[in-house]
Order: structure tokens, then sequence, then C-alpha cells
């Protein structure tokens, strides 16, 4: 970094020097994410303690021609808070009140560094539910939640963060402060900026307070189990209960290598011999749950379900949904290198996508666990490989490739919930063609004209200096 | 002073790299998706990725991989890390963090990179010396019981004379443990055998702290096991468990002390080898790991780790004999040490113990699971962190009235202990759930 002294100096001007970490032991656990095989040495981490002391940071790099990474926990699946060269991380933990919970409007009000699950028990402490539950919910914040509009179990029925944004704070490029949205159920005035926000990876602004929408909780809930011989069965299953009219909260597809290294770590006694389960949850007024659960049973078993168990408890309940959250970092148990992807398809074609990513998995000879959310029809295949063996990496570098043309010819997208970050920008212009990728870039290069908003992220632009 | 070896693994020989030579995948194992920052209480204190279990993994493989070289900062990272591993309970890509952190605190110490007189001094003493002879040990014990015995504690403290010294002293001199007047050999005969019918045969783990600190606590984990079937062979002389030298760097030594505690058991005749201490089982139960490359050792120390049983995890596995009497206490709360629940991954066992006992309530006590800051020696060498996880301990075992503390760790016994002293909000026993059960046993 360039008169790296002089920046120092000024970044602690603003936070205080013991917020500012330039050493090498400080800075090289920031140079990761949640993404595997993604490492770039951090050069600079600054925690502002305020909005304003995060404005003013913003400003003095926009002064500077510094490009900004925004970052939370550092949970991120697409390597969405790598660090930039010649840049600095913005870290952002240190903002990190519940502000309201607002029963009579049903909103919360939080700064962005707020760990997702305190959100969850907040509202849940005033008789209300907020709904989105991303795997890393237990660590994740909430401005990286909205940020990189992050998904959960409940998707299929309740949405994703988006769904639940109703107005944030933004700090925009130029360290300039805006409030966005509001708490009106209905509100068309001018364009709604704050969803393009929502998503937007870091690349726009940093995003550090958030106006949520909280619902009442569903009365009643049931968890089942069904268990399936043959993968596709389970695809089918899906398939068919929504083509039936029905929205669970949750249908979660597990496949036998996932469900083998879930019950290695978490010992709850799952079927270690099925070829896959579906964890199937119903939510809503008791009547409707269990109507709604004895014909999803009914659909699983018709489709070749060898058995359907039914969770006899709460805590069952919560701890089947549990355990699947951590169905991606328990993959790693089997090879040293775990590479998830989101590709997502419409639930009409699960059934084929299932098959494909099989052969794909065949023909290339590569170990692929799959999970996912599949009652929305985004899957996690997940490649168990070694980043140490480049052979075998070029190889799933291919079959990522084949996955991703295959669910866009289906209609799908390359992400379903983890975003574009670095690990997928190499995929965006086929799904998007040259049109949308130069919208894309007009319109960021509209609100960061000069580019330094997590740079080489999403899509790529040119950086503009002063001097240049 | 100058004479002190700073490292005591042969320093004549080549220098070590634990952490380059050691299996890749291990390091690999960790994807850094970040479960385990919620449970590490360095992270939570400082909210620094370097202060977490992914960011000091990230460290250990930067030196691995030659990118980072170790300097003071990296060693003093390691000492940062209590060791409690709660992050492995976390972890659901299972990485092996206690073998991580052994090698990197081994590590720190062959590159010699932590100076200073006292600290050499303190190692020398406790590590070198005191903790591998356990007569000489014993000896020290004798005399802190003279010395507490005798008044003279008691009188110091009276006189106010502890207030003289400096404060970081002061605060150590409140941590010194009340030693007992007789040892466990003195107290539990060589062969101690069963009441009524025989069904096992076991071998039992006098430790070194406990045994002059907690020995009753051995005396009654004897008695247990023998209302429970067992016939109990205790072995006179036993060495330290070498945890204290495996969690503090001194890999070579812990491997030394692993063979002289197998050596004192005959362990073909034994069905288990029981240990009370949480902090030495976790460690006890991988000697097989520790000793993989000695030719002479493996299999005995496979042999070992397969019967090494924590004493709760025994009695569950058996089949507990439940007393008829009542114990002492009614309303009991339940510490975790860290070395039972994340380390033994032992959490259901000791909770069905105190259960099982007439009259006795267990009362859950709020974030069980979290370190209460003595691990090992972290409160004489990291004071400042550990006073304040021993005060958040504090903090919620005062919410809920209870008449004594359960905990099965020596440890973690004394922090609370001192921690109760402290907070002047008076004193609660503080007992391992064997003593509870033992208790009961007698009435």
């Amino acid at each position: 970094m360039k008169q790296k002294a002089r920046i120092i100096e000024a970044l602690s001007g603003i936070v205080g020097r013991e917020q500012v970490l330039t050493e090498k032991e400080d800075v090289l656990p920031f140079g990761f994410d949640g993404t595997a095989a993604l490492k770039k040495a951090a050069e600079c981490v600054v925690f502002p303690g305020t909005v304003e002391e995060a404005a003013a940071v913003v400003r003095f790099c926009s002064e500077n021609d510094l490009a900004m990474v925004t970052r939370g926990s550092g949970t991120g699946l697409s390597g969405g808070s790598l660090p930039v060269e010649e840049g600095i991380i913005i870290c952002l933990l240190r903002l990190n009140e519940i502000l309201e919970v607002d029963a009579d409007n049903l909103t919360l009000l939080a700064e962005c560094g707020v760990i997702t699950q305190k959100i969850a028990e907040a509202a849940s402490a005033e008789g209300l539910f907020y709904p989105p539950d991303p795997g890393s919910m237990k660590i994740s914040t909430i401005g990286g939640n909205v940020a990189e509009n992050s998904g959960g179990l409940r998707g299929l029925k309740y949405g994703v963060t988006r769904n639940y944004v109703m107005g944030m704070e933004v700090i925009l490029p130029d360290g300039t402060v805006t409030f966005l949205g509001n708490k009106c159920v209905k509100d068309v005035a001018g364009f709604s900026m704050k969803d393009v926000f929502i998503g937007s990876e870091g690349t726009l602004g940093l995003i550090t307070k958030v106006l949520l929408r909280l619902v009442p909780p569903p009365p009643a809930r049931q968890t089942m189990l069904a268990m399936y011989p043959r993968m596709e069965d389970a695809a089918t299953t899906v398939s068919e209960i929504i083509s039936r009219k029905i929205i669970p909260c949750t249908l979660e597809f597990l496949d036998q290598v996932t469900i083998q290294c879930i019950e290695d770590y978490a010992k709850i006694g799952l079927p270690t011999d099925a070829g896959a389960i579906l964890l199937m949850e119903s939510d809503g007024p008791l009547s409707v749950v269990e109507a709604e659960a004895l014909e999803m049973a009914d659909i699983a078993r018709k489709n070749g379900a060898r058995e359907v168990r039914v969770a006899k408890s709460v805590e069952e309940a919560n701890e089947l949904a549990a355990a699947r959250r951590t169905a991606f970092s328990a993959l790693a148990r089997v090879r040293p290198t775990t590479i998830l992807e989101d590709a997502t398809v419409p639930r009409s074609e699960l059934t084929k996508i299932v098959t494909f990513i099989q052969e794909i998995g065949k023909k290339y000879q590569l170990r692929i666990g799959t999970f996912g959310h599949m009652g929305d029809g985004n899957l996690h295949p997940t490649f168990l490989t070694d980043e140490k063996n480049h052979e075998e990496m070029e190889k799933v570098e291919k079959a990522m490739k084949e996955i991703f043309t295959f669910a866009i010819s289906l209609g799908g997208t390359i992400t379903g919930e983890h975003g574009v970050g670095v690990a997928k920008k190499n995929f965006l212009p086929q799904q998007y063609g040259a049109e949308g990728i130069k919208l894309f870039k007009t319109f960021k290069a509209a609100i960061d004209p000069k580019g330094l908003l997590n740079p080489g992220k999403l899509v790529d632009v040119e950086r503009k200096s002063r001097s240049a | 002073m100058k004479n002190f070896p700073s490292n005591v693994n042969s320093p004549s020989m080549g220098k070590k790299n634990y952490l380059a030579d050691m299996d890749y995948s291990v390091l690999q194992q960790c994807m850094h998706c970040g479960m385990c920052l919620p449970t590490c209480p360095t992270y939570e204190e400082t909210g620094r990725e370097r202060n977490s279990p992914r960011g000091r993994i990230a460290l250990m493989r930067a030196v691995a991989d030659g990118e980072l070289k170790i300097e003071k900062a990296f060693a003093d990272e390691m000492y940062y890390c209590l060791g409690c591993l709660a992050c492995v309970s976390a972890c659901p890509a299972g990485v092996d963090y206690a073998d991580l952190f052994e090698k990197a605190r081994a590590q720190a110490e062959e590159e010699k990179v932590l100076t200073g007189k006292k600290r050499r001094l303190v190692r020398w003493l406790t590590l070198r010396l005191l903790f591998t002879r356990p007569r000489l040990l014993r000896f020290v014990g004798r005399s802190l019981w003279l010395y507490q015995a005798s008044k003279l504690q008691a009188a110091f403290r009276g006189l106010r004379l502890n207030k003289l010294l400096p404060k970081r002293y002061r605060e150590l001199e409140e941590l010194t443990p009340t030693a007992e007047a007789r040892f466990s050999h003195q107290q539990i005969p060589l062969r101690a055998t069963a009441y009524g019918e025989e069904k096992y045969q076991v071998g039992l783990l006098t430790g070194c702290v406990q045994d002059i600190v907690f020995a009753s606590v051995n005396a009654d984990t004897a008695e247990v096991l023998r209302h429970n079937h067992c016939t109990v062979i205790t072995p006179r002389v036993q060495h330290c468990c070498g945890s204290l030298h495996g969690h503090n760097g001194e890999y070579e030594l812990s491997k030394e002390m692993a063979r002289k505690n197998i050596d004192a058991f005959d362990l073909s005749s034994l069905d288990s080898i029981i240990t009370n201490a949480a902090g030495c089982g976790s460690h006890l139960k991988h000697y097989d790991r520790l000793l993989a490359d000695d030719p002479e050792y493996a299999d005995k120390a496979r042999e070992w780790s397969a019967k090494c049983k924590d004493i709760h995890e025994w009695l569950d596995e058996i089949g507990l004999v439940t007393p008829q009497g009542e114990g002492g206490a009614q309303r009991v709360t339940y510490h975790e040490a860290c070395h039972l629940c994340h380390g033994q991954g032992i959490r259901v066992p000791p909770r069905n113990i105190l259960r099982a006992i007439p009259g006795l309530e267990l009362v859950e006590l709020e974030e069980s699971m979290w370190c209460c800051g003595s691990a090992g020696i972290y409160n004489i060498t990291q004071p400042e962190t550990s006073r304040k996880l021993r005060d958040r301990k504090i903090g919620h075992i005062r919410k809920k009235p209870v008449d004594c503390i359960a905990s099965a760790n020596p440890g973690c016994n004394i922090q609370i202990q001192a921690g109760l002293q402290a907070d002047g909000a008076g004193g609660i026993p503080v007992k391992h759930p064997v003593t509870i059960l033992a208790e009961a046993y007698r009435k």
C-alpha cells in the first residue's frame, strides 16, 4: 500500500489507533471469509465504532482513492468480503445495537453488526417472528445478510432477507449518509433504492442500519423426515408437493454423503443407509398443519419413500433443523477442500438437475455431496476435493461450468443465495448476456463512479482515480 | 539465573518443526466457515479474527506454508487461547483443534520467541521440576499443608502481609489451594476390593494437583467404584499425566509422562483406567495419538486409550448403582469443565449421576459450558482475561440460589471457589459430583 503510514495515521485519527489493524498476525486472518480455497492478503482493517466514524472513514478513502471492502463476521460464501489490493477492510462488527422493536408496526431497527440470531431472539421476545434463517445465523451479521440477500431453510414459504427489509441507512461511496425506506407497508415514492442495495454485495454502499419487517409466529408446526432409497424420488416428491399447491415452511434435501457427515457430527440418529432424505416442515394453524403434513407424507410414500418419520417434540424438530444447518461444514469431514455451489432451478425441473449432477459426478470422477433447499429449487452440490490436487481442481472447474450451463438452460440461476462475489463472477455474463452486464456496469458507475467499493466483485468496472 | 534452560526439549538436537511436519490435512480441515466464532471466549472478548479459532488456525497454516515466521505475536496469540476447546464442540467439520493448538505452542517454544527470566523460571519450576517428579510435588504439597495447618497462612493474611505483595502475586496468593493432610495413596489401599460382587477390575489415576489438593476426591472415587462392583487398583506413585506439558508447548516431555504412566499400570489385567479430573482425562485419552510414532509404546498406548474412561462415563456405561440415602446437598448446579464437555464430549453422564441421588434437585446453570477461566495455568499466565471469565461464571451462579456447585475438574473448583470469595456474596461449597455421590452412599 502506498503511503501506508499516512493512511494509518489518518484512519487512527478517526477511529482510534487500537481500532486500526496492520500487523501481519492481526490482518492475516482477515484474508478470507467462509468461501473455500479463496485467500487474499489483507493490509489494513478498520473498526469504526459509530456510523459517523464509518462515514468519515469512507470519506477519507474516497478522497484518497482507496478501495474499500465492507465486512461483518466474514461468513460469506462467494468471497464478497475478500480483501482487495491497495484497499482497506471496514469491519462493522462494533455497530451491534438493536435500536428498536416496534410492536405496533411490527418492525425492528438494528445496526448492521447485530448477529442474525439476536434479531430472531429479540423478535421472539416480543412475540414476533423474523423468518430468514441462513445456515450461519449464529454468527452472521444482519448487515451482511442484507448485502448478500441471504436465504435459508424457510425461503420456500417465507421468502428471503429481501422480503423483510423495509428500510436501511447507507453510507454512499463519497461518505454521504442517507436513509432509504420507512415503516409504511405501502410506499411508492420514487425509485425503490433500498431494493438496489439488497444483495449489492458491498459494491454500492455500506449498509449501517436495517429496518426489518416482523410477522406473527405460526401457532403450530410439524416436522417430518422422509427416507428414500433413491435421490431422484426425493426430487420428484418435492415437485409434486408444489404442483399440488402445498407450500410448506421447509423442504430440505440431503443425499447420502451429506447424511453420513451430519450424523458423524451431530449424532442425532439420522438414517445413514438412506440414499436421500427430505426434511419437511409445515407450520401455521394446527388444523392446516395436520392436514398438510398428512398429505405430504402421502406424496412422499407414493413417490418411493421407504419410511416417513414424524418428529415427536419441538426439541427434536429444532435438533433436525440445526443439524441440517451444519451440512456444508460437516461435508468438510470427507476431503480437504469443500467447494459449495448453489445453482438454482424452477421447481418443476428438480429431478432433471439432481440426475444431471449425479451424471456429472460420474463423468469427471468427482465426489459430490448434494443437499439444499429443494422446496425453493436451491440446491447445494458440493465438491469434495483437494485444492492441492491441480488436476482434480481443473475437473471441478469443468464440472461446475457444466452444472451452471445446465441450470441456466432450465431457466435457473448460477446462485440462489450465496451471491456472485469473486467466486461466480465469471459465470454471470452467461446468465445475463452482454445487455444485462452492461446495465449492471452502468448502474454501478452511476452510484460508485470511482469504482472504490468492493472492486473486482460481482462485476468488473474500471477503477478511476483522480491521478489517472 | 542465566543457566535455566529456556527450552526443555533436548536443546542440543536440531530444531523440530511441529506445524510444517504435521499431516497437512488436519490444517486443511478448517474451511473457515466461522461456526466456531460465537463459542470462543477470546473472540467474544475482542471481536478480532486472530483471537478466534479459525484465525489461529489460519496463522498456524501460514506458518506451515512458510508464509509466516513465528515471532512473539504468534506465540502470544497461542497463549491467549484458553485451550477450552469450545470450538471443537462447535466445529461441524471435525477439526482437531486440540492437536493443532498443542503443536503450535510447542513450535512457539521451539522458536524461543517468548523470553523473560521470570517466565523461564516459572516454566522450569513447574513443568520441568515439580510436575515431573511426583515425590517432590508431594513434598511441596506437604509443606503447603503445614503452612496452612499451622495457621501461618491465616496469620500471613491476618496481619495483612499479603497486601505488601505486588498486585500480581497477591492475586496469585488468593488462588493458593488448600492442601489436604493425607495424599491419595495414604487414603486408598493399593487394592480396594468391590463391595459385594466384583464385576470389574479398574485402575485409578490419582493425578498430581488432585492428589495434593483434592485427595479426598480420589478416595471418594475409589469408594464410589467399590459401590459399583469395581475392585480398584491404585498404584502408589503416579506421574503427572502430562497435560500441563502438552498444553504448554513441552511436547516431548508430555510423551515422557505418558510412557511413565502407562508403565505404572498392568493394562491387560484391567477393564478400565479411571480418571476423575476432566483436564487430565481429555489428555490421557490421547496417549494413542501422542505415542503413535513410538515403536515400543504405540500398541500399549492404543490399549490405554481404549480403556481410559472418565469416572462419569464409566458409571454411566456399567449402570450406576442408585444410592439409597440422600446426599448432603438439595439444590445443586452443575458447571461443565471444558475438558469434560468439549474435550471428551461428556455432558449427560454427570447430570445422570446427580439426578440419581435421592432428594437432589439439579438446577441448570446458564452458560454451563462457557469456560470459567481456570484453563490449566491460564489464571496464572493471563490473569486479566481469566478474572473476567471467572466473574462471568460467578454472575450466572449467583442468579439462582443453590447450596452446592458440582464440577469435575480441580482447576475449575479452585477458580470458582476463589471467585465466590472475591465477590463477597457468601461461599457455596464446590464439590466433585463423585463426592456428592459418595456422601449419598454413606448415608
